[in-house]
């Protein structure tokens, strides 16, 4: 298969890249790239845990060919911390410990930032709603729910 | 495989009609991914139609609106004037997945796909709205409801690509709902599901009705009786009754995991008697 080049903007930086016309951008961004937050978890768009945003849409990166990314602006878990300062989410879900081994926290973190962007101040229904298609298997999502509560207050000014 | 991002819906048709192996049509890709990822299908060829000029607008249109075959469900959702005018067309539209899938799927890849159980289907269906199909020789124009044709078949010919869907104006009494079942709050696939879409007349009655029902057929169906016992009524108890009746003789489920015929058959009435009442309510209908 012929590989085609691609031409996008990641967490704000300009990358370019080769994948296989079948290739996913999840695959390219783990494979090609070493941005290896986003994780496979079912590969076909149930788990959330391959979660990034596209455009400023969130989307499951393995529903995404890596092709359709030219021209793109993409976001990944990577881009969530400001260097060593880390997103107010990404520090409740450790004060929280709302999360356990972790394969679906950078899906989850990636998922809540786009909610909270949406929407500064979300009930715990909202939040259940839109992070429904983000599975973790440890937590029971008590205290993901808890921690999103938690930093929306923090970034709010609450 | 060869991965085409076409330029025009009539580069996109010319390759669909010139491949001579398997071809997906890439919108969303919500399915299409899914299906390459099982192994489901091998295609030789992919041709992208999100970046055909104007594929992912909404755009008025002699009093309703045409969406892009591209429009992504939760932009559809986010359009103030589409939810006001087919409130049910949104919200069925606006079940389908996650968030995530939300950011991706379309109304048009919903009903390519060609599942009965498509959420966004009997809405579109109920709203008499109108596929604009590109094709090798030419651009025609096909009701909604005449492209299912059985479980992950269309009546599209080969090299034909939906370009947009028109969902018609509407008189100002009027209103739509889409409700369906499944065995938990989100994220599932519908057991059974309903819309209506309903006009009322100048003494309040229902003066056009349109009942479909999904998930309960080899394609969703339009329940012709059904929508004839709601005219001229103000759906009280025994004219609602007369409508499940006529959904349910409409039925002709599978029997799985997921329902049973008996409990499809009888859900679709149910559901067809709430989509009616919250239609009726939405059309300025008082009982």
């Amino acid at each position: 298969m012929k590989s085609i080049p691609v031409s996008t903007t990641i967490n704000g930086d300009p990358c370019e890249f080769l994948c296989a016309p079948d290739e996913t951008l999840l695959d390219a961004l783990r494979g090609r790239l070493g941005l290896t937050g986003a994780k496979e978890g079912c590969g076909t768009g149930d788990c959330g845990a391959c979660s990034v945003t596209l455009n400023g849409r969130l989307v499951c990166s393995c529903l995404v060919l890596g092709a359709e990314a030219e021209g793109a602006e993409i976001a990944t878990i990577e881009g969530m911390a400001d260097g060593d300062e880390l997103h107010p989410l990404q520090r409740h879900f450790i004060d929280h410990a709302a999360l356990q081994c972790g394969i679906c926290t950078p899906g989850i973190l990636v998922a809540a930032k786009a909610l909270l962007e949406k929407d500064p101040n979300p009930t715990d229904e909202d939040v259940r709603y839109w992070l429904a298609g983000n599975l973790c298997r440890c937590t029971g999502y008590d205290k993901i729910i808890r921690a999103v509560q938690a930093a929306a207050a923090e970034m709010r000014g609450a | 495989m060869r991965y085409l991002a076409a330029r025009s819906a009539r580069e996109a048709a010319e390759a669909l009609s010139a491949e001579t192996g398997v071809t997906r049509i890439l919108a969303g890709g919500t399915d299409v991914l899914v299906q390459l990822k099982s192994g489901i299908v091998e295609p030789d060829l992919i041709v992208d139609i999100k970046r055909i000029p104007g594929i992912a607008e909404i755009v008025p249109e002699a009093g309703g609106f045409r969406i892009g075959a591209a429009v992504p469900n939760a932009v559809l959702g986010e359009h103030a004037g589409v939810v006001a005018l087919w409130p049910g067309v949104v919200e069925g539209a606006n079940l389908i997945g996650s968030t995530q899938v939300q950011g991706r799927c379309t109304m048009a890849g919903n009903l390519c796909n060609g599942s009965p159980a498509g959420d966004a289907v009997p809405g579109l269906v109920a709203a008499n709205a109108i596929a604009r199909l590109e094709g090798p020789t030419g651009t025609r124009e096909c009701p909604v409801a005449e492209i299912p044709a059985g479980p992950g078949r269309t009546t599209l010919k080969k090299g034909e690509v939906i370009t947009s869907i028109l969902l018609p104006a509407r008189p100002e009494r009027a209103g739509d709902a889409y409700l369906r079942f499944i065995p938990r709050t989100e994220m599932d696939i519908a057991v059974a599901s309903a819309a209506v879409s309903l006009e009322l007349g100048t003494d309040g009655t229902v003066a056009a009705a349109r009942v479909v029902l999904g998930a309960v057929a080899p394609t969703v169906v339009v329940v012709e009786s059904a929508g004839a016992a709601l005219i001229g009524s103000r759906l009280d108890d025994a004219v609602l009754a007369r409508l499940a009746a006529a959904c349910e003789a409409a039925c002709n489920p599978i029997d799985d995991k997921r329902g049973t015929v008996a409990f499809r058959t009888r859900t679709a009435g149910v559901l067809a008697r709430r989509a009616a009442l919250i239609a009726y309510a939405r059309a300025g209908g008082s009982k």
